[in-house]
């Protein structure tokens, strides 16, 4: 045999196919479904995993290679950051009321998603997408991560970041996007690729990046920034997964459709749900705004997404059911989410304030048709009590979402004098709702969601039985330093102090 | 506006988080620390799991060991995702640079060809065998318990990923795509190849994450790597003049020096717990490793003829000492 012979070259696709799919076999010692004993139960048929299209095309060893380059750029600039008090350089301690809230509800999510892809990177049976999977799971690690380091220069002097994993666990606020991972990892390998790879990756991440980040830039955090867009590459490579895993979905068996179908409904309001902490943050906690949350939705949703759903209405996807009324929310929500936070502030871990009258300026510019008419008055009476003394603490106890987790505070779609309440029987005990959405949802799998944990409930077991202060404690939330409003607090004190500090000759 | 803020000298109000201090007391915590510690949801999960009711979502008793905190299973090489991937960043440059200066000088091509063909039928289907690894240290990550110690899983289930593909790449350099082609034949069909895919195939079954770390990690590749890449490679090729190859496993060689200190560090803890735990990984690793050097006999025969008695006995003595120091002893 001549070994001078020139080797045939081999194609960019060839070779990757030779670098993953080709490392796998067929089992014969076991068959299929005693190596991958997930893929049936869910009902997904597909015939043949050789179909999958490689997202993309990543070895590890260009993997290495292009993350450690953002690697060490993101950890350069966050050391100096550090160094240099950047801290100082946010426009307003207000402006961390929304980190505070990212690193308590977003970052455990991101670790919990990486738990998640590593499973499916386990469980799917085709090379592709099992190494997809896994690459996502270890991005997710390192955003995890990247935040937590991120943030750890503003819990050294600010309050609020200390107990952020107590507050995951614990914190009645945090079961919002606890309840929706714990949902998806608790679902099966299709539906969680739906419900991550893309409902939350492809239709939501850029209505809770694009606007955090770009929130992050205007407010002068450029340690937020930097985490923001040194996981932007990874972001692209997550979407690709999220919408390859569809396509290949529906492209497999038609049967699939109607489950597919079923599970961007769910997802996609258990997702519209928890961005509804983001629109909050647009309108009301960012010092600077960058857009409203009605313009972000403009964008993101209503352009982006309706152009997202056309393309997929020839494998005979329609948008999501809730979409119309997510519509109808918009130009509510993010009002009646701050309300809701301001009245229960003694027990939130971050500051909520009566926006000023610059800011109910702008507000009622952005939402014209609502603001002046149902909000404005409502913040008003609260102004009036706080300057009289006698600020409004709502001690009742809020009834919660038994899927989604928030409060009842929602309206009805149409009418927003009416707060939304639904409620359904099952097996003799009644479960409340804030939304049809979410009452569908219950209905369609009511054995998995009698199960949630209900924090309000947790309140008058042991070992808090009722009692506030040893409520704070068990959440570690250090009342007077961490809780209340904004105005007044130990975070304003410090931040006007030093930042005077730094600007005058002193 | 852009305010020099560096002279500014302010008063921290803490040294860390509060997860953090309890753990370590109130000071400055290490990255590693930050990235590791506590960050997997342990309490109040909201559902089952409808993929296995019986479990929890989280769920420390789908293993027989048993530890009173998951976090005493740290990495001595304190890797998170940041110094993890800048140390295979550079590795990675290495075994390019490798490769590079075996193809650029034709150093495959003045391979002796028996030699060649002996590196290609140890090397080429152990391309099978480390994607066998990943799916088992991916398995270990996604059902394994505390973020420290499945966070090192699946920075070793990527790591056997990138080692397939550098033995695909050596198959494709000594042999074109043939040598992967008929690589695959003999991992399939081959008599010699079955006791190691057998071997893999059980591990795919086992859903114990520890008993899959002890079975891939410690017993197989424990077994493995000093066989294929020591004995083998190093030893036995690289005396006959096969040097070139020894340049394109050195990813391997480094990795397994490196990595068996977490391996041992994290068997040495889950052992020191206690007398439960010692027993169940003894049995365990007697178990794995008595098949996993049944398996790997047949295959350094491939190289070492009728040698391969004596070398397996000898690094099989040598693994019951490893395992020994560290509280295993079978
Ligand atoms: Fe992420
Ligand atoms: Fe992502
Ligand atoms: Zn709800």
């Amino acid at each position: 045999m001549d070994m001078q012979v020139a080797k045939k070259k081999l194609s960019l696709k060839e070779k990757y196919k030779l670098l993953t799919r080709d490392l796998g076999w067929d089992t014969t010692y076991h068959t299929k479904d005693e190596v991958f004993p997930y893929v049936q139960y869910e009902g997904i048929k597909i015939h043949d995993w050789d179909k999958w299209e490689d997202p993309f095309r990543l070895t590890m060893d260009s993997y290495w290679k292009y993350q450690a380059e953002k690697e060490r750029k993101f950890y350069a600039i966050i050391d100096a950051h550090a160094q240099n008090n950047g801290h100082l350089n946010i426009t307003d301690a207000r402006y961390l009321s929304a980190l505070k809230i990212f690193l308590q509800a977003i970052s455990p999510g991101e670790y919990a998603a990486g738990k998640g892809f590593a499973r499916m990177g386990r469980e799917f049976p085709g090379v592709g997408t099992q190494v997809a999977c896994q690459m996502q799971s270890i991005d997710e690690i390192r955003h995890a991560q990247t935040q937590i380091h991120a943030l750890s220069n503003y819990n050294k002097f600010y309050n609020g970041f200390h107990a952020f994993a107590d507050a995951r666990d614990r914190m009645w606020y945090c079961t919002l996007p606890r309840s929706f991972f714990d949902d998806a990892l608790s679902s099966g390998p299709f539906e969680f690729m739906i419900a991550i790879g893309f409902s939350f990756e492809y239709v939501l991440t850029n209505l809770l990046f694009v606007p955090f980040m770009s929130g992050a830039a205007y407010n002068g955090d450029m340690a937020t920034v930097t985490f923001g867009f040194s996981a932007q590459s990874d972001e692209a490579r997550h979407m690709t997964l999220g919408l390859e895993c569809i396509k290949f979905m529906l492209e497999q068996d038609p049967a699939n459709l109607p489950i597919v179908q079923g599970w961007i409904d769910k997802w996609f309001w258990r997702g519209f749900r928890l961005l509804g902490v983001v629109g909050t943050m647009m309108d009301y906690m960012l010092p600077k705004r960058v857009m409203s949350w009605r313009e972000a939705w403009n964008i993101y949703g209503v352009e982006n997404g309706g152009a997202l759903f056309r393309d997929l209405a020839r494998y005979g996807i329609r948008p999501p059911k809730g979409w119309d009324d997510a519509e109808k929310g918009i130009d509510h929500m993010s009002h009646q989410f701050m309300l809701a936070l301001y009245q229960y502030n003694f027990g939130t871990a971050f500051h909520s304030w009566i926006p000023s009258e610059d800011e109910m300026e702008w507000l009622s510019k952005k939402y014209p048709e609502t603001f002046d008419k149902y909000y404005r008055p409502r913040w008003a009476h609260l102004s009036k009590l706080k300057a009289a003394g006698t600020p409004f603490a709502n001690m009742g106890l809020a009834k919660l979402c038994q899927t989604c987790q928030i409060p009842t505070v929602f309206t009805e779609p149409d009418d927003p004098t009416s707060i939304c309440q639904r409620e359904t029987e099952y097996k003799g005990e009644k479960y409340h709702f804030c939304s049809d959405g979410c009452q569908h949802i219950f209905e369609n799998e009511p054995e998995k969601y009698i199960q949630a944990w209900l924090p309000m409930q947790q309140l008058f077991q042991a070992p808090i039985n009722g009692d506030l202060g040893a409520w704070m404690n068990w959440v570690s939330l250090i009342p007077g330093k961490d809780n209340g409003d904004f105005d007044g607090s130990e975070d304003e004190r410090n931040f006007a102090a030093w930042r005077q500090q730094a600007t005058s000759n002193q | 506006m852009q305010i020099d803020l560096r002279t500014v000298s302010i008063k921290q109000q803490r040294n860390t988080f509060d997860h953090l201090a309890r753990r370590f007391g109130d000071k400055p915590a290490s990255r590693y620390q930050e990235g590791s510690y506590d960050i997997q949801a342990t309490e109040n999960l909201h559902y089952r799991p409808t993929w296995d009711p019986d479990q929890l979502i989280y769920d420390a008793s789908i293993t027989k060991i048993v530890m009173a905190d998951w976090y005493a299973l740290k990495d001595p090489r304190q890797y998170f995702y940041n110094n993890y991937t800048l140390a295979r960043a550079r590795q990675q440059e290495t075994a390019e640079a490798n490769f590079s200066f075996v193809e650029s000088r034709g150093l495959a091509d003045m391979l002796p060809d028996e030699l060649k063909q002996i590196a290609l039928d140890v090397l080429v289907p152990l391309r099978h065998a480390a994607w066998g690894a990943n799916m088992n240290n991916s398995f270990i990550s996604g059902y394994g318990y505390a973020a420290i110690f499945t966070q090192a899983c699946m920075f070793h289930a990527m790591d056997n990923l990138g080692i397939a593909q550098y033995l695909s790449r050596l198959g494709l350099l000594l042999g074109d795509q043939e040598a992967l082609t008929e690589g695959k034949t003999a991992w399939l069909d081959d008599e010699a190849w079955q006791p190691m895919r057998r071997y893999i195939e059980d591990c795919l079954v086992v859903r114990d994450p520890f008993e899959l770390f002890v079975a891939q990690n410690v017993a197989l590749d424990g077994l493995l790597y000093p066989l294929v890449y020591e004995r083998i490679v190093d030893g036995y090729l690289s005396a006959k003049g096969a040097s070139a190859v020894a340049m394109l496993c050195q990813f391997m060689n480094d990795w397994f020096d490196e990595t068996r200190k977490w391996v041992d560090a994290v068997m040495k803890v889950a052992a020191a717990e206690s007398e439960h735990n010692r027993a169940i990984l003894q049995e365990w690793t007697e178990k794995w490793s008595g098949r996993a050097a049944a398996a790997m006999l047949p295959v350094v025969r491939k190289a070492l003829g009728a040698d391969a008695d004596e070398v397996v006995g000898e690094e099989v003595a040598a693994f019951k000492a490893r395992l020994k120091k560290v509280g295993v002893d079978i």
